[in-house]
């Protein structure tokens, strides 16, 4: 048995703010009370949480592993380290990896080495098409029965409306989310950045914020005429947003999520053609960056998800056009998200929900809560430690970050998965097979 | 660290000036019997030209023969860049190498920069680049006019100038964009909302004496300089224009149109030029026309920036040293 | 109006004023005359920037002289220095301008003060360039020693011993000031403009 005590317990599902000491047994919770209640049990482990905020392990609902097929750039162990070191306790992966997560036998191989490193819960989404091509609707039950959590092409917008109708109506039956990569290419047409005086300025392909807006609208209704689960990925637009908002007014089962580099930076961190600043969807403007945080600050956007996306120096070193999109995420969330709320433009409690409570309630994970019965995934977080993301702190095996360099404050201290203590005082714990 | 001419954004008026003055010395150079100087004697330059040109990369060539440096050209279909050398390798290769000034073509905007920051002793000067900048054109571009309208008994501040035609892919509507800028001219971009695109409007980028016109008579309305920009047949199948024989029915410069609306006026092409389609033989060929002054200071421009790049200044000044 | 007179830093020390200057010119401008009986292919030809003043200066006395027309040039040899060197300032350039077929002339190249020689190496170089003269002869200001080089001045206004490390100066009406040749001693250099 292990006690949690003595810190400031955040838990937005039951919005409880407050000094609670937790007493985790075995995978659960199994009970959280007032500070002090567990001091008289013997034979305990007692973590030290004085000064740090408790909250429930977080949820990444998007990811790349790059395993199987791209080890180079990421493993499920990298990935899975890198999580938990920054706070996270679930992470679904995305399925485009090479074979594509669209069979039972991808998606179980995913969810092996997952366990096997014992690290952050690895959740495989698995793909809507077959290989990713957008023709042949992957054998989504199947998938489900495997152990995914959710259905996605990311990377690639599903072109056709009639499958992406189809498989919303088949998940009705799996009750399982699709995630939707919302570009259309005929608009994004081989930008690389996003298209605006900047683009123009460098020379650059633009993407404009409309081929994400058209396919945003486009999902929405097909979510409201079938009635299915619509995930919206990693908002970009301001506008994007908006129809997020009245789209949930309207009722329709709908949940997105937006990137911490979407409301930390604007496109103009580009500068001179820095490929560390090139991500799909790009980044865009300051108005398309508010318009997403206050998204975020009012829950229109239910979750932050990284994106984390590693890419090998050889994929990043070259011309700007030819460069990969997406950066590094899982190690510098937390922080990025709680400048936020030190400037007081988003509440603690909301970053905390973001972080974990809300990702687990899109995708219907059994996750994002600390209360008795719940998995014992928990996050200690020291609020205030200062540091810096060097390229030594980084845990996976790319480097690919615009963030690199910077002054961070906030870290994952502790983090409990299953009951397990994977990370203490923000070292990695090895999990010996 | 090296000097580089990376663009003419964020050049200083002075800067250009004195390029431009340097550049007419150099026309002087030209004209001489042994049109050869020793100023970059033992200087190495490197020609890397990713992307075809035969009139940049000759003018280059021969600016550098003429400052006596050594000249080597590597171009696209013999590089080892088409057999997969990627611009990382490149940039290595060339540093060890080090020469001493690096003109690179390429085709991606930003290439020229990536190299500049790998490059630790090579200057590097930006011949064209994506949809960027071509800074030697805008040079060569300003000097033909200031040659021109210095006969006139004017110089090339206060200017009109409409610059037509394809300004999304046009490097050279951007490279003249800012240097007209600092010289304080009204820059006027004339063509369709498909191939101008309304992110020009940006004045916190572009500047508040950027115009965009979508009626080529408007748009050159009044007009010293007219640019004519080249028009490429690929820009059909990408849908900004309907076909090239419509674009041409909106926007070929013909003389017609010129004597009606910028009588006044001068032409620049960039080259090489596709008649009939941006503008016509009549123009091109006619009084109007600076086309072959351009290709002529074309030469003695890279003879300024090569010069001013790779010899630098007096160590010390000129006088006391001597 | 009179323009107002440029005035040089006050630790400048005068060593040629006006007057000297003033008859040195016309001492080099006679003996020129007297060694080139026949002034036929002559051309004065003046370095820059300060040469360039003193040749016009020599050029015109001469004429005044033998009162015939001389044809005269400038020299620019920034293009032909062995000195050029990386820095962030761009080099300027002036021009070169000999109106007169070089072939076959005879040409007094005209510098202001007489150093190291390489001045005078890149100006030849230069001519050079542009046909082969008869002869060049050098007519210098002052001479204030410290040759790297085997050249020699044909006519000169005046010696000058000087340090090396010492700066010399010339000032000329030409560009504002009254004329004057200045020694500045070196821990002053950086304070000059």
């Amino acid at each position: 048995m292990i006690v949690i005590s003595g810190g400031t317990l955040i838990d937005p599902s039951a919005q409880r703010e407050g000094e609670y000491d937790l007493l985790l047994e075995g995978a659960t919770i199994k009970d959280v009370q007032k500070r002090g209640s567990f001091s008289e049990l013997k034979s305990v482990r007692i973590i030290d949480a004085r000064g740090k905020w408790v909250t429930p392990g977080f949820v990444d609902l998007h990811v790349h592993l790059r395993e199987p097929g791209f080890e180079w750039k990421e493993t499920i162990k990298s990935g899975a380290e890198a999580a938990v070191l920054g706070g996270y306790t679930s992470i679904c992966c995305m399925p485009n990896t090479r074979p594509t997560n669209d069979c039972a036998e991808i998606a179980k191989f995913i969810l092996d080495r997952g366990r096997n490193t014992g690290l952050a819960r690895v959740l495989p989404i698995g793909s809507i098409s077959k290989a990713l091509q957008g023709k042949e609707m992957s054998p989504l039950s199947e998938l489900k029965s495997a152990g995914c959590v959710a259905f996605s092409d990311d990377g690639e917008p599903i072109w056709d409306a009639g499958l992406m109708r189809r498989s919303l109506e088949w998940c009705l039956m799996l009750d399982l989310p699709i995630s939707c990569h919302e570009e259309d290419k005929h608009l994004s047409c081989g930008g690389c950045m996003n298209e605006s005086g900047l683009s123009t300025r460098l020379g650059l392909k633009g993407i404009p914020g409309v081929a994400e807006d058209v396919m945003i609208a486009r999902d929405i209704e097909l979510a409201r005429f079938t009635g299915g689960r619509v995930h919206i990925c990693h908002v970009s637009t301001a506008r994007g947003t908006e129809l997020i908002r009245r789209a949930k007014a309207d009722g329709i089962r709908i949940s997105a999520e937006a990137t911490p580099h979407h409301i930390v930076l604007t496109e103009e961190a580009i500068g001179e053609y820095d490929t560390n600043c090139k991500m799909s969807p790009p980044l865009r403007g300051e108005a398309d960056r508010l318009g997403v945080l206050a998204g975020l600050k009012d829950g229109t956007i239910d979750a932050l998800a990284s994106d984390h996306a590693p890419h090998e120096r050889d994929s990043k070193e070259v011309e700007f056009a030819k460069a990969s999109f997406g950066i590094l995420g899982l190690q510098t969330s937390l922080p990025l998200l709680l400048d936020f709320v030190r400037q007081g433009a988003i509440s603690r409690m909301r970053a905390i929900e973001a972080l974990s409570t809300g990702p687990a309630k899109a995708f219907k994970l059994n996750a994002g809560r600390l209360v008795a019965g719940a998995p014992a995934d928990i996050t200690i977080i020291d609020p205030d430690y200062s540091w810096t993301f060097r390229k030594e702190v980084v845990r996976s095996l790319s480097l690919n970050s615009p963030f690199i360099g910077r002054q961070m404050r906030g870290i994952a201290d502790t983090v409990v998965v299953e009951g397990r203590v994977v990370v203490d005082g923000q070292r990695l714990i090895s999990q010996g097979a | 660290m090296p000097r580089h001419l990376l663009g003419i954004e964020g050049m200083s008026r002075e800067e250009l000036l004195q390029y431009l003055d340097n550049a007419e010395h150099f026309i002087e150079v030209s004209g001489r019997d042994i049109k050869k100087v020793p100023a970059l004697r033992g200087k190495t330059i490197v020609n890397l030209f990713l992307e075809p040109s035969t009139r940049t990369r000759s003018s280059f060539e021969i600016a550098g023969k003429r400052l006596s440096a050594d000249t080597i050209n590597i171009s696209g279909s013999e590089s080892s860049v088409v057999k997969g050398e990627t611009l990382l390798d490149t940039a290595k290769n060339l540093e060890a190498m080090a020469p001493d000034v690096l003109v690179i073509r390429h085709r991606e905007s930003g290439a020229p920069h990536f190299l500049a920051r790998r490059l630790k002793t090579t200057a590097v000067v930006n011949a064209g680049d994506g949809a960027h900048e071509h800074p030697t054109q805008a040079l060569l571009d300003l000097l033909t006019l200031k040659i021109h309208f210095s006969k006139l008994g004017r110089d090339i501040s206060g200017l009109k100038v409409a610059i037509v035609g394809d300004v999304r892919h046009s490097r050279v509507a951007r490279s003249n964009l800012w240097a007209h800028r600092l010289l304080g001219n009204k820059v006027t971009f004339v063509g369709p909302p498909t191939l101008v695109p309304g992110e020009f409007r940006d004045s916190s980028i572009f500047g508040n004496n950027l115009h965009l016109e979508a009626d080529l008579a408007r748009g050159i309305e009044g007009a010293d300089v007219i640019i004519c920009l080249r028009m490429q047949l690929e820009r059909q199948s990408e849908h900004f224009v309907p076909s090239l024989e419509e674009y041409s029915h909106e926007y070929c410069v013909s003389e017609r149109v010129l004597s009606r609306y910028a009588p006044n006026s001068v032409v620049l092409h960039p080259g090489p030029a596709n008649r009939g389609t941006e503008v016509s033989s009549e123009v091109l060929d006619g009084p109007r026309s600076l086309v072959s002054e351009q290709v002529t200071h074309g030469v003695a421009v890279r003879m300024a920036v090569l010069f001013t790049l790779a010899a630098g200044s007096p160590s010390t000044n000129q006088e006391q040293q001597v | 109006m009179d323009e107002q007179v440029k005035q040089v830093p006050a630790h400048w020390r005068l060593v040629l004023d006006s007057d000297v200057i003033a008859r040195s010119i016309s001492r080099i401008s006679y003996e020129i005359v007297e060694k080139n009986r026949d002034l036929k292919n002559l051309a004065v030809v003046g370095i820059r920037t300060a040469g360039d003043f003193l040749a016009r200066r020599i050029r015109d006395r001469i004429q005044e002289i033998e009162g015939i027309e001389i044809p005269f040039g400038v020299i620019d040899i920034t293009l032909y220095r062995d000195d050029l060197s990386h820095s962030n300032a761009q080099p300027m350039l002036k021009g070169t301008d000999l109106p007169f077929p070089v072939s076959g002339s005879r040409i007094i190249l005209v510098d202001d003060v007489f150093y190291t020689g390489r001045t005078v190496r890149s100006a030849l170089d230069a001519i050079i360039d542009f046909g082969r003269p008869s002869c060049v002869e050098l007519a210098v200001l002052a001479d204030r020693g410290h040759r790297e080089f085997p050249i020699r001045p044909d006519y000169v206004g005046k010696n000058l011993p000087t340090s090396k490390d010492e700066f010399v100066k010339i000032r000329l009406k030409e560009q504002g000031f009254e004329d004057g040749v200045y020694v500045v001693p070196p821990s002053n250099k950086k304070k000059e403009a």
